[in-house]
């Protein structure tokens, strides 16, 4: 069995075969956008972590979360968390076997984009 | 030769080597999670941008530290689970183990830190 004879079998149609699609293309923005959270939760986590050593060093750390820098960050955490939550709430209803049908689908991840934007305002505006 | 049948050793078997627990606990976790999230986006958002003593009168309520604190918890499990899965499908071999380590080690990091930092503000 030392020469193994290399088969060359056809490959499943990947990212680089198909299209665009709305289903793709929101599926892969969850894992995006669930594992670019760590950033805004780091930030926030040093935050309170500075809040209790003492007010010296949480003023270095409150100057660099206010900063248009921390707000950059926690905006676009805010944009990430909505939609995560959408798009994990779809999930959560796709898994029960529920909207699999492809233009159902499509609606349902546009939902998830517009719905992020909306919650994301709403949310800037509340707090 | 061994004395089981093809199926025998493919029972419990998913792609990851185990069944569907991680499944299952990333479904436990999201729907905790949505929950848990609105409320902390709320708290956190009211607290931030605040002065030093100000953030430590919210913190140091019941209702914001045990809400940060399941938050960060039930969020961190639920972020080391869901990076492993991204790992698990683009790295391989070594780099797959140590991605995996890596990210769960930097879960509970975080973990621990908010988690301290709610114990102390709160005492």
């Amino acid at each position: 069995m030392a020469d193994v004879k290399r088969v060359e079998r056809p490959l499943s149609p990947h990212l680089q075969i198909y299209r665009p699609q709305m289903t793709s293309f929101t599926s892969i923005l969850t894992r995006i956008t669930g594992n670019a959270l760590i950033v805004g939760v780091v930030l926030a986590v040093w935050w309170l972590l500075a809040a209790a050593t003492g007010p010296e060093y949480f003023a270095v750390a409150n100057a660099v979360a206010t900063s248009w820098f921390g707000d950059l960050i926690f905006a676009a955490s805010v944009l990430g968390v909505w939609y995560h939550y959408l798009a994990g709430l779809r999930h959560l209803y796709f898994d029960a076997g529920h909207g699999l049908e492809i233009e159902t689908a499509e609606r349902l991840g546009w939902a998830c984009i517009i719905g992020s934007v909306v919650l994301t305002v709403i949310t800037i505006i509340l707090v | 030769m061994r004395y089981l049948t093809d199926r025998k050793r493919a029972v419990g078997k998913g792609a990851a080597g185990t069944g569907t627990e991680h499944h299952w606990f990333m479904t436990v976790t999201a729907v905790g999670l949505a929950f848990l999230v609105p409320a902390f986006l709320f708290v956190f958002g009211r607290a931030l941008g605040q002065g030093h003593e100000e953030v430590l009168a919210i913190f140091s309520r019941p209702f914001p530290a045990i809400l940060t604190g399941l938050t960060l918890v039930v969020g961190m499990r639920h972020f080391a689970k869901g990076a492993q899965m991204m790992i698990e499908d683009y790295a391989h071999g070594t780099a797959r183990k140590v991605g995996i380590i890596a990210a769960i080690m930097l879960s509970y990091a975080v973990m621990a830190s908010g988690l301290y930092a709610l114990v102390k503000i709160a005492l």
